[in-house]
């Protein structure tokens, strides 16, 4: 009886809120604030496909209101185009815009939807190239992205292990603290990717409040999941830590190569043996950042395989996705993701070495280990430059 | 990381390809059915609610309710009201123009050279609104000073001169934005002497800056784009056709007419009886106007457009169709 009363309690004030929106939108009673003005119209577009002969463009529609697909420009130019499913878009619904263009492989095109209203939404097409397949050849290309930028990166990060081994117990420390460093990088480089394709998300959708529920989301997750196991510092919490710090890092990788997928599949860049090359050596670092906390550990080779398969495989998922089914809202949710995943690592991190080092945590040489982590991330990062 | 600049792009790519299978093939365009012809330059038919009938409009002369002053001189007298309205320019496509009498442009207004005219203009719109004929008249006529308010009406009274192709249009400032939304139509002073007999048309070249970046996105002659692609101009073989050609474009300096396959004779500002050039092609700026003249010897469909290539592909594009039969029944 007194839970009964208690629910209703708790259901009056929805009741109310329900009774007041009804109002609002039947009553009529606010359409003085509607002022006559044109509704509010935004347009995203969130997928351009090429082939041969055509430019397929995938439309959201993120603003309060329907909009209707009037017209659409082509460099400069009214073209006859289908929509597909209807020209009026819902709030928050989709359209598929087939446009058969005479499109150059290579050079830049220029797109403008106008709505019924005349209002212009711009899509730049970079460098035009045609969309591959979805074929076996498609995802044979992308595992070999995955793998050379990801999965093979990683794994010669992990050969570091017997070198580890070798050091002394400051020097382990200072290596945590080069994968703290690198780590804090990493975050970085996410929140601001992750930030910056927030702005091409469609309005509706919310990008920057996308970032903060992704990033803070994965951390609460990680963290109500790996503070279970108050492991007094053994070996068992060691790897439990090297497998978070692999996740963490595969949660970013999934972001990376969410973004390398679809800027190679939309012809954005050309991954030219340099820019291989420079993925691989900005990636190995994170190999080492995994195998720091088990150095003094003997882990059986399975686990090892395990972790950098962890922590380099989402690159090839991430590949696979990017070039398929690449979206702004997609990638902002990657990122965002793998940025959360980032913070929770370091904070465990910072636990470990803490604990280990009964709570002296900054010395001159572990102060010196963050820094070099950023250093290397920075001087490896030159060779990927944006 | 998607954001990559062209440039920035090209230059990693000058890099050198790694071993990664490119699933990307050069594209066949041309080999495809890619839609090249000119109709795939937008159509999609025409707007239902235009506001004029692009077909109806080219041959639509207003010569005033004519009536005589004991002295002799005839005297036209033209309602024009300004009012607001919704215009569809392309099908989908909806643009709050300002308009006399409901249209874009304007009705064409004709008399002849030395006839009284008396334009009432009551302005139904929100905002004021004046008249401004080019040709003589007194200071007090010009539509300058005298600003229309809302609700008021105010009469215009001048005699037609000097004869040739004039406009009228508002010249309430901003005048881009009166001028740009729809203010403006043709005034044909004709000749004592009349000109030779011909098939006349009215062409009004203009613009729209639909989403008010200072810019227009389409281009049309008449307001509708791609109007006569989709119907085109029925002309007769052999028979003379006289365009009387207007640019009312804003935000763009100039603006062109192109014919295919024929030369004309151009008639600058309509002023003198004689040609001045004889060409394929002319240039004109803002509120430049000229008569041509010019036959069609050959039957079958001959473009028009503007010689701006981009003005052409945003609507101002449109053809002839030439034939031996059947062009008084359109």
């Amino acid at each position: 009886m007194m839970a009964t009363r208690r629910w209703l309690w708790f259901a009056l004030p929805l009741g109310l809120l329900a009774a007041l929106s009804l109002l609002v939108v039947k009553g009529g009673t606010l359409s003085s604030l509607r002022r006559g003005l044109p509704p509010v119209e935004q347009l995203a577009v969130d997928q351009v496909r090429l082939t041969p002969g055509h430019i397929v463009v995938g439309v959201v529609n993120g603003g309060p209101d329907p909009v209707t697909l009037a017209q659409v420009m082509v460099d400069d130019a009214f073209w006859t185009h289908a929509v597909a499913p209807q020209r009026t878009i819902p709030r928050l619904g989709r359209a598929t815009v087939d446009i058969p263009y005479p499109w150059v492989e290579g050079e830049p095109h220029h797109l403008k939807l106008v709505t019924s209203n005349g209002v212009t939404f711009d899509h730049e097409i970079a460098v035009a190239a045609t969309t591959p397949a979805a074929d076996a050849r498609y995802f044979l290309s992308f595992t070999l992205v995955g793998l050379y930028v990801g999965v093979l990166p990683v794994a010669i990060g992990l050969v570091w292990l017997p070198f580890l081994k070798r050091l002394d117990r400051r020097w382990i420390h200072f290596a945590l603290a080069l994968t703290g460093g690198l780590l804090v990088f990493l975050a970085f480089e996410a929140l601001q990717e992750a930030l910056e394709t927030a702005e091409s998300v469609a309005g509706a959708f919310q990008g920057t409040g996308l970032v903060a529920l992704a990033t803070i989301g994965t951390w609460l997750l990680l963290q109500a999941f790996s503070g279970r196991g108050k492991g007094e510092g053994g070996r068992g919490d060691r790897i439990r830590l090297a497998f978070l710090i692999a996740l963490g890092i595969g949660l970013h990788n999934l972001g990376e190569g969410l973004a390398i997928g679809a800027a190679y599949a939309q012809g954005a860049v050309s991954l030219g043996a340099f820019l291989i090359v420079g993925f691989m050596i900005h990636n190995t670092t994170e190999g080492l950042g995994i195998v720091a906390p088990i150095a003094q550990d003997e882990p059986p080779l399975r686990t090892l395989a395990l972790a950098g398969l962890l922590a380099g495989g989402p690159t090839i998922l991430g590949a696979w996705l990017g070039g398929l089914a690449y979206s702004p809202l997609l990638g902002t949710l990657c990122l965002g993701v793998g940025a959360g995943a980032i913070l929770q690592v370091l904070g465990v991190l910072h636990k470990v070495v803490a604990r280990e080092t009964q709570g002296a945590i900054w010395t001159p040489l572990n102060a010196l280990g963050v820094a070099a982590g950023l250093v290397i991330m920075y001087s490896t990062g030159l060779l990927v430059a944006q | 990381m998607t954001r990559v600049s062209r440039r920035e792009a090209l230059k990693r790519g000058l890099l050198g390809v790694a071993g990664v299978a490119s699933g990307a093939t050069v594209a066949k365009a041309s080999a495809l059915g890619v839609h090249t012809d000119p109709h795939a330059v937008m159509t999609g038919g025409l707007p239902a609610e235009a506001g004029i009938d692009p077909i109806a409009f080219v041959t639509d002369f207003d010569y005033g309710e004519v009536s005589r002053r004991p002295d002799g001189q005839t005297v036209r007298e033209y309602r024009i009201t300004a009012m607001e309205r919704t215009i569809e320019l392309m099908p989908g496509l909806f643009y709050p123009a300002w308009t006399y009498n409901g249209r874009v442009p304007g009705p064409t207004l004709r008399a002849t050279e030395g006839d009284f005219v008396r334009v009432h203009f009551h302005n139904a719109s929100p905002h004021e609104h004046t008249m401004h004929f080019h040709g003589f008249h007194a200071a007090r006529m010009d539509g300058v000073f005298e600003q229309v308010p809302p609700g008021e009406t105010f009469v215009y009274e001048f005699e037609a001169r000097p004869f040739g192709l004039q406009v009228y249009h508002c010249h309430t400032m901003p005048i881009k934005r009166h001028i740009g939304k729809g203010l403006y139509g043709a005034f044909i002073i004709d000749p004592k002497a009349p000109r030779s007999p011909a098939h006349e048309l009215v062409m009004v070249m203009n613009g729209f800056d639909v989403n008010f970046d200072g810019e227009n996105e389409v281009y049309a002659v008449n307001t509708v784009p791609f109007a006569y692609q989709a119907r085109p101009i029925p002309l007769r073989r052999g028979e003379l056709t006289r365009i009387y050609l207007v640019n009312m474009l804003e935000f763009d300096l100039i603006n062109s007419l192109h014919i295919h396959a024929n030369f004309f004779r151009v008639f600058r500002t309509g002023t003198s009886r004689e040609p001045q050039d004889f060409t394929d092609t002319i240039m004109m700026g803002q509120g430049e106007r000229h008569i041509l003249e010019f036959t069609y010897h050959e039957t079958g469909k001959f473009m028009f457009h503007a010689h701006q290539s981009e003005f052409a592909e945003l609507g101002w594009m449109g053809l002839f169709d030439v034939r031996d039969e059947g062009v008084a029944a359109e």
